[in-house]
């Protein structure tokens, strides 16, 4: 997987006989422009996604993983974000597109499942006002049409007595019943790439592996490609095929799932798997990470997660390491990662160790 | 509260102590609240949401209490009731051995002292026009300690759940993170030297690594401070790793209760058991093909007959429809015995997977 590594490499290597990727997004940057700051909250991100393929993007609050993946919209308010790099969605240029071409892709081809189904359904339409909404805009069809396809698609979800739900407000529904609701919309246009926002995060555990088992099977029956972003390792482990890990606006960690989630070389990736509760010993103290992430106002140099690091040193000040990718494509930013044979390997780097947070 | 850091934890005898070491920190008996749904043009009570339906257990002194259940099966609303942030119906709550809100008993404004709570939303949950030293010092000045002596204890508490008063106390809510934020919450609830923490969803909505370090500061301050809590959450993972209790609430019930390893090696009732199903393993050759729970909770106005869970319970019979198993005498049961209110368990309930003798059943 060298096109992880920065474009200029990737150009270099010959022409692979694979598949050209669904979406290839290369060097993003998306800052925040306001009076008091710049916020750099997306800092070089490059990646590829095959068609039918899931990548699921994990990090901490603040990490960026929502901003990367709202920018494939382009979401954000136009005046004060500056974004930089190309984002290319099948044949779209993304950065450059018309804002009217833009309108006929947003819902269509690419399609979103947000956290807060109750904030991002309109309160005062009914369910299925909303699902044929989608469709009578892009595919041109009347209001019965619309709300038939409507019903379909509730069937499709997997939402019980379709009927009734149709004519339903969201806020008669349960919360899965909602994200359900919320994903027959996003998927009302047979969208070619879903993003989904960390759509699981606020339902319960026991509707949160509904929802994942039916997303899985919409997007296997579909063959849709899917971005999918979370905190939790567990749901990354359900649903992704490829996981790529961020911290502070860039990728740290990328590979396949059971690499990056069995096998994690990135120190960070490393100290998230362990802090993350899961029968530990009763009588220790979880292994929490040190510090909060880093302030994207004021980024230190070199890397970024070097300050709440135990293995780091001085030369993790100097520059932002480079990508380091095995033969399967695992790929990890950190001095002290190098590939041994055919896996990477993580070996603690030597020099005058930095004090590290309290 | 300084003075009690240097106290030795137990075996020495807590100077708050009223009814002795053996004496549960809190007893909750036959507790109901039900909500009246009002409607019609005379507003008249149609019917009502049973949310907390006869529940009764209790918390031993410095133990932890972890309760866990669905969204809408009344685990917030118990914790609301045990504050008394709404009225019971029915019910008696017993603090240290001294029933709360009667006459001979502890009044409310003693149990406020010696029960605290912790809210899930860190950042709603304070004021955002004081600083956070004035928040914590707010409780002790109500209390009537002078505020000089107030505003030493807060900057106390704050050091003590890791934040440098220095740099913390002048500091709004809206400039912490969220991980701070809960930090500060625990410090304002430790103002008044309780007995009785209740973390009602305390770290669920934080970071994964900042979890850690708050369920560490947990920890840690139990063991200073002589604590009690009771911690709801539905994560499964964090409630194992904290508690040493477990009670599993449906739909306004108690449907098991036990120690926590008895519970999560051998969960009796099948809804304890597709709860624990449903953890997440984070090995990606460990999918889970099919959700252990279909569809959601019944609506708690019109509660299913006889066991409540049985509109979701793959071993369901006509049992189980027609009768509400019981679930054993919770108030003088040992705190190392494990109950379940299902009739697969209970010996000769009609069931029929439910053993002969009680022996058969803990020898399986």
């Amino acid at each position: 997987m060298n096109h992880m590594q920065s474009p200029d490499l990737a150009l270099a290597e010959p022409a692979r006989p694979k598949p050209a990727p669904f979406v290839s997004v290369r060097d993003l940057k998306v800052k925040f422009v306001s009076r008091e700051a710049t916020v750099q909250a997306v800092n070089g991100v490059s990646f590829d996604l095959a068609r039918g393929e899931v990548l699921c993007v994990i990090g901490e609050s603040g990490s960026g993983k929502s901003v990367m993946m709202r920018s494939l919209l382009r979401l954000h308010p136009k005046k004060r974000t500056v974004i930089d790099g190309t984002m290319l969605v099948g044949e779209d240029e993304i950065t450059t597109l018309p804002e009217k071409r833009m309108t006929e892709l947003r819902g269509s081809t690419i399609s979103m499942i947000f956290q807060e189904p109750m904030t991002a359904l309109d309160p005062l339409y009914t369910v299925g006002d909303q699902i044929s909404e989608t469709v009578m805009r892009h595919q041109k069809v009347g209001r019965e049409a619309g709300m038939q396809r409507a019903l379909e698609l509730l069937e499709l979800v997997r939402v019980p007595s379709p009927e009734r739900r149709l004519k339903a407000y969201p806020h008669e529904l349960s919360g899965g019943l909602r994200q359900r609701a919320m994903i027959a919309v996003a998927l009302s246009c047979k969208p070619s790439l879903l993003l989904a926002d960390e759509p699981t995060t606020a339902l319960d555990a026991s509707v949160q592996i509904q929802v994942l088992v039916l997303l899985r099977k919409l997007q296997r029956d579909l063959g849709m490609s899917m971005i999918f972003v979370t905190h939790d390792l567990g749901v990354a482990a359900q649903i992704a095929d490829k996981v790529a890990v961020m911290y502070a606006g860039r990728m740290i960690e990328y590979g396949e799932a059971r690499d990056v989630l069995m096998n994690p070389q990135h120190p960070y990736t490393r100290a998230m798997l362990s802090s993350t509760v899961k029968d530990q010993d009763k009588g220790k103290p979880l292994e929490a990470i040190a510090g909060t992430p880093p302030d994207l106002r004021a980024l230190p140099d070199g890397c970024s997660f070097a300050p709440r690091c135990k293995y780091a040193v001085d030369t993790c000040r100097q520059a932002f390491p480079d990508p380091v990718a095995d033969s399967r494509g695992h790929t990890a930013r950190c001095i002290g990662v190098k590939p041994v044979g055919d896996l990477l390997h993580f070996e603690a780097p030597r020099g005058q160790p930095v004090a590290a947070l309290a | 509260m300084t003075d009690l850091i240097d106290t030795p934890a137990s075996p020495a005898p807590d100077p708050r102590d009223r009814g002795g070491p053996a004496q549960p920190m809190l007893i909750v008996e036959n507790i109901k609240k039900y909500f009246p749904i009002r409607a019609g043009l005379l507003n008249k009570q149609v019917a009502e949401v049973k949310a907390v339906d006869d529940i009764s257990f209790y918390v031993l002194k410095g133990e932890t209490l972890g309760i866990v259940g669905e969204s809408g099966c009344g685990k917030s609303t118990l914790a609301r009731l045990l504050m008394y942030l709404i009225d019971k119906d029915e019910g008696h709550l017993i603090l240290d051995g001294d029933t709360v809100g009667e006459k001979s008993g502890v009044g409310l404004d003693g149990l406020r002292r010696s029960l605290q709570m912790v809210f899930q939303d860190s950042y709603s949950s304070l004021n955002p026009r004081l600083p956070i030293e004035q928040s914590i010092a707010y409780g002790p000045r109500v209390q009537g300690a002078k505020p000089r002596q107030a505003k030493e204890q807060a900057r106390a508490l704050l050091d003590q759940v890791g934040l440098l008063p220095d740099r913390f106390g002048q500091r709004y809510p809206h400039e912490l993170s969220g991980g701070q934020k809960q930090r500060v919450n625990i410090a304002r609830a430790l103002a008044l030297d309780p007995r009785l923490l209740i973390l009602d969803e305390a770290v669920s909505a934080l970071d994964k690594s900042v979890e850690a370090q708050v369920l560490n500061l947990l920890g840690d301050l139990k063991q200073a401070l002589n604590l009690t809590y009771i911690f709801i959450s539905h994560d499964l993972h964090v409630v194992r790793f904290i508690s040493d209790r477990v009670l599993v609430m449906y739909l306004g019930q108690v449907v098991e209760i036990g120690p926590v390893d008895k519970l999560y090696e051998n969960p009796l009732h099948p809804y304890t058991q597709a709860l624990l199903a449903c953890r997440l393993s984070m090995d990606p050759d460990e999918r889970v093909e099919a959700a252990p729970l279909a569809g959601d909770p019944p609506n708690p106005v019109n509660p299913p007959s006889g066991c409540r869970f049985h509109t979701r319970c793959p071993h369901a019979e006509e049992i189980c429809m027609a009768k509400a198993p019981p679930l054993g005498d919770v108030l003088r049961a040992d705190p190392q015995d494990h109950l379940a209110a299902c009739h697969m368990v209970k010996p000769g309930s009609g069931h029929s997977k439910a053993p002969a003798t009680l022996a058969e059943l803990f020898n399986i």
